[in-house]
């Protein structure tokens, strides 16, 4: 995510050679993710939470619900609401102040990943159309930036979705009274986003931060529980072919399926 | 909104509702150089949509630290006017309007010689002036005549449209009745004479053959208004040198 021009060129070249040669500075191969851990409802007073660990690369995701007003054009629907943090103490490169265009880029593509799936029956979440609906807020917060915020960003806040229970409730005369006991919030789709990175014209899954820093360009798919694709986005200043991006499509299909079965399980 | 849904986007003849076809552009109109202040300037009409762009550079980077010791540094801002779409929309920078800046100036970057110009900004601005639907990728067909305009040495022209799928058919340059009606919608850039493809999303949802027809699709419509900008950008010359022979 974080573009820093200053890796050694004996470092960069050395990346570059490994890669064409089939092969990763940290031992990995090219299609490989660093290893998942993944521990859901580590915050108490969050509605849901999450934290993932992508190899060193680390972030958490909580969500809130609040009441709100739903969007005029979708009067029947709860709305969803998610914005990231990159937050100082998870890189030397992050600077406190108001989210820049990195950290927004990250929270829309995680955004679009549910939004566009239909992870969250939206539908099942107003209370009085038009007026009175669920807000469900998810904040992605960074806390270690050694690559790959996005898909560690994703698989967080899928699973802290699948971890928010909201509360039992009745309308009365229009007030919300609070009932005893809580539900889960109800989820009908599971996305996973897969990033590459294009280094010297090849492919690599899962970019550590080393690797972002000398890569030309990169990419993301979102694959939903059905195999199909809901959200990509290219970023950085290379270009791709459509070659590799049909091959992406191709190796995202298989990767999402092993990461959707650790994040569902969990 | 809830009488829109009952229109139908497309009849049983494949004619959209705007009579266009499934692969045909809107109209386009293109001119570059209309601008008195800016180094390089183009103006294009798509359909309803009418977005001006600028550059501005190379000149010296403010503030000072921004600037690079190896290349120059590309600067975007891709910004809507308040009265460009049907509600009033606030000038301040939204998070979409940010993230736009952010994926455009990724898509031109690769097409412009940066260490030819180090310590230097290269600044773009997109102003959509009217918006119906593909703004993204008619301001960077725009900008980046802009930038030729300007005199910046190019790759190549980086040139963009939208495909998506409406009411289960897989259509080209979507505009805003059809994007939110639609199922998806996939925007793209590229350069024509490098294959490379420097701007690529998408969101709604798609069978991956869908996907992959649907950037085929886009790709055929970037390479017809290839043909259209490279002719504006020459038309240009071509009525400076009647001038000067007359």
């Amino acid at each position: 995510m974080t573009f820093s021009p200053t890796v050694a060129r004996v470092k960069q070249k050395r990346i570059a050679e490994l890669i064409s040669s089939g092969k990763r500075l940290d031992g990995r191969g090219l299609t490989d993710y660093r290893e998942v851990e993944l521990e859901a409802g580590i915050i108490e007073r969050a509605e849901g939470s999450a934290r993932v660990r992508l190899g060193k690369t680390e972030v958490m995701v909580g969500t809130k619900i609040e009441v709100g007003e739903p969007f005029p054009d979708v009067p029947n629907e709860g709305v969803l609401t998610v914005n990231a943090e990159l937050v100082p103490l998870a890189s030397p490169t992050f600077e406190p102040g108001p989210p820049d265009e990195n950290s927004i880029e990250l929270a829309r593509i995680v955004d679009r990943g549910i939004r566009e799936s239909k992870a969250i029956e939206l539908e099942k979440l107003c209370i009085e159309p038009g007026k009175k609906v669920f807000v469900i807020f998810v904040d992605v917060y960074v806390l270690n930036h050694d690559g790959n915020l996005i898909d560690a960003s994703a698989m967080a806040a899928l699973a802290a979705l699948l971890n928010t229970k909201m509360f039992n409730y009745e309308v009365e005369k229009g007030e919300i009274k609070v009932k005893p006991g809580y539900t889960p919030l109800p989820i009908r789709n599971h996305p996973v986003a897969v990033t590459f990175a294009k280094i010297d014209d090849k492919l690599v899954v899962d970019p550590w931060l080393e690797e972002e820093q000398v890569m030309d360009a990169r990419f993301t798919i979102t694959l939903d529980k059905d195999g199909k694709v809901c959200a990509v986005q290219k970023g950085g200043y290379g270009y791709f072919t459509i070659q590799q991006i049909l091959e992406a499509t191709k190796i995202a299909r298989e990767k999402t399926e092993d990461l959707r079965k650790l994040v569902v399980k969990s | 909104m809830a009488q829109r849904k009952l229109e139908k986007l497309i009849d049983k003849n494949d004619v959209r509702i705007d009579g266009r076809k499934l692969n045909e552009l809107r109209p386009v109109k293109i001119e570059v150089g209309i601008l008195g202040n800016a180094d390089g300037s183009a103006y294009i009409e798509q359909g309803k949509n009418k977005i001006l762009a600028a550059v501005y550079g190379p000149k010296e980077v403010h503030p000072r630290h921004l600037a690079l010791p190896d290349r120059a540094v590309l600067r975007c801002r891709y910004h809507m006017a308040p009265f460009s779409v049907e509600e009033r929309k606030s000038p301040a920078p939204s998070r979409r309007e940010m993230e736009l800046s952010k994926v455009i100036r990724e898509a031109l970057e690769p097409s412009v010689f940066v260490e030819y110009y180090p310590r230097t900004s290269v600044d773009i601005f997109i102003e959509v002036l009217q918006a119906d639907g593909g703004t993204r990728c008619a301001g960077i067909t725009a900008a980046s005549l802009a930038l030729a305009d300007a005199g910046i040495p190019m790759r190549d022209l980086v040139v963009a449209c939208a495909a998506g799928k409406v009411e289960g058919r897989l259509v080209l340059d979507l505009t805003d009745l059809e994007d939110k009606g639609g199922e998806a919608d996939v925007p793209l850039a590229f350069m024509p004479n490098l294959n490379a493809i420097t701007l690529l999303q998408m969101d709604g949802s798609l069978a991956i053959d869908e996907f992959e027809k649907l950037i085929n699709l886009a790709l055929d419509g970037c390479r017809h208004l290839y043909t259209l900008q490279k002719e504006t950008l020459k038309s240009k010359y071509v009525a400076v040198k009647e001038a000067v022979e007359e």
